[in-house]
């Protein structure tokens, strides 16, 4: 399981695309939602929380057909499939893997971002947190729809359209968070709401996905 | 008394469709028939809404039965994972544009009825919301049937989406109670209530919730039959090619 963990991590950062392109998508959205509505600093300071956990979002759901897509194509899925270790711990190493080369960089980056749209400096920390306890609920949902699509060519479409309703959850309460610690309000409320429901779903998901791979490989 | 599980047989099926189709279809078209009628032309306009408040007869039971569409889907997707019927597998596919013209059905009366009742066609309420994401998950089950071409794989990917699809369903509709509780009424009836909406209205209303039910039926059934013919047709195709 470690050992997935790592190759995944190596393919992602050596093999270009993947590491790096979620981030900057991240960043050119960031960058163009000021061009699109305005410049009014009270404005962006309204909706920075907004705007980055949907950037966030988008981003994450750009690298989610490569995460077991490349696997299916060069047959090394059908050797998971046949190894020792359980399909259900493959599933759970890839969404890791996804997360750490995409969430977890868009967590990092967020706060930074966040000075670009004038976010009041209370929120750079509510912003982070909220992105650290909400991106791996959405990786391992993304795992899901991925391993849904697996064996569609060109699914990444159909990928966005499965995967979409299945974030709102996650990212009403993530923005909600987001929002009220900027705002200088409680956030406990959403914040557990938001931990729930990425405990909930890492714990459950996996083996939903594992099921819907072994369908998709008989 | 014969077994549910007979009808698992799709001849058995089709041999009882066969008769209870015309029944279900000639059963609906009375129910709307009277209950639209009755609703729109022999109902008082409502004091304060005029005679928009005869959307009512359309809107709820579509509420109703894009929400039940959707819990039949559920119920039919267990059968098929748990106990394979392919007849099963087949009336859930059957069932998800019906339910989604529901949903659309719904939300569009609504509109129409929100634009003078509350001076806006859309509203992120809770309500609202959570039928526009009911929506879009109608729209993802039926692009990931479309897309698969092996039956039983199709069959068993949509089942593992519908129940897990129920589960963040719900979870959005509680999610979404949290902007605020919203600008959309409380249920229009309920069993425990003493009194719902005014007599004159309720009566009509539940004639045609029933109208929509058999509706919803007749349309589920025949969308089955239709299902396993194209089955039958494409396994009778793939015999002639073999042979």
């Amino acid at each position: 399981m470690k050992s997935l963990f790592f190759r995944d991590l190596k393919l992602a950062i050596r093999a270009g695309g993947g590491f790096g392109l979620g981030l900057a998508f991240f960043l050119i959205l960031v960058v163009l939602v000021p061009f699109g509505v305005g410049p009014q600093s009270e404005l962006l300071s309204r909706i920075a929380p907004g705007i980055l956990w949907v950037g966030a979002l988008l981003a994450c759901l750009l690298s989610l057909d490569r995460m077991f897509a490349l696997d299916h194509e060069d047959g090394s899925l059908d050797l998971l499939a046949t190894s020792a270790l359980p399909m259900e711990g493959a599933c759970a190493a890839k969404a890791l893997a996804h997360w750490v080369t995409t969430g977890l960089p868009l967590t990092l980056a967020a706060p930074v971002l966040a000075i670009l749209l004038n976010m009041p400096p209370d929120g750079f920390l509510w912003i982070f947190i909220s992105l650290a306890v909400g991106t791996p609920a959405m990786s391992v949902i993304g795992g899901f729809g991925a391993a849904l699509t697996v064996g569609i060519k060109r699914g990444g479409l159909l990928l966005s359209l499965l995967v979409l309703p299945l974030y709102v959850p996650t990212l009403i309460f993530g923005a909600e968070v987001a929002r009220r610690g900027a705002e200088g309000l409680q956030t406990t409320t959403p914040l557990l709401m938001l931990a729930g429901i990425t405990l909930a779903v890492s714990a459950v998901l996996p083996f939903v996905s594992a099921m819907v791979l072994k369908v998709n490989l008989r | 008394m014969a077994s549910l599980w007979e009808y698992a047989n799709p001849l058995k099926f089709m041999r009882l469709t066969d008769r209870v189709l015309p029944w279900v279809s000639v059963g609906a078209a009375a129910c709307l028939a009277v209950g639209l009628i009755w609703g729109f032309f022999f109902t008082p306009d409502d004091f304060r809404q005029g005679s928009t408040v005869k959307i009512i007869y359309i809107h709820v039971p579509a509420a109703l039965m894009a929400i039940n569409a959707w819990f039949m889907m559920l119920v039919a997707s267990l059968i098929w994972l748990i106990r394979r019927h392919h007849v099963s597998a087949l009336a859930a596919k059957a069932a998800a544009p019906v339910g989604v013209v529901m949903t659309l059905i719904a939300l569009i009366t609504g509109a129409i009825w929100g634009q003078p009742m509350w001076g806006t066609w859309w509203e992120f309420d809770p309500r609202l919301t959570s039928f526009l994401v009911l929506f879009l998950f109608y729209l993802g089950y039926m692009a990931l049937w479309s897309a698969i071409e092996d039956a039983d794989t199709a069959a068993d990917l949509t089942a593992v989406l519908c129940m897990v699809g129920s589960v963040f369903a719900v979870l959005s509709r509680y999610a979404v109670n949290f902007w605020n509780q919203g600008l959309h009424q409380g249920a229009s009836l309920s069993l425990d209530k003493e009194e719902n909406v005014a007599d004159v209205f309720y009566q009509p209303l539940l004639v045609s919730i029933a109208g929509f039910v058999l509706l919803f039926l007749a349309l589920v059934l025949l969308r089955t039959r239709t299902e396993i013919r194209l089955r039958r047709a494409s396994a009778l195709m793939a015999r002639e090619k073999l042979q």
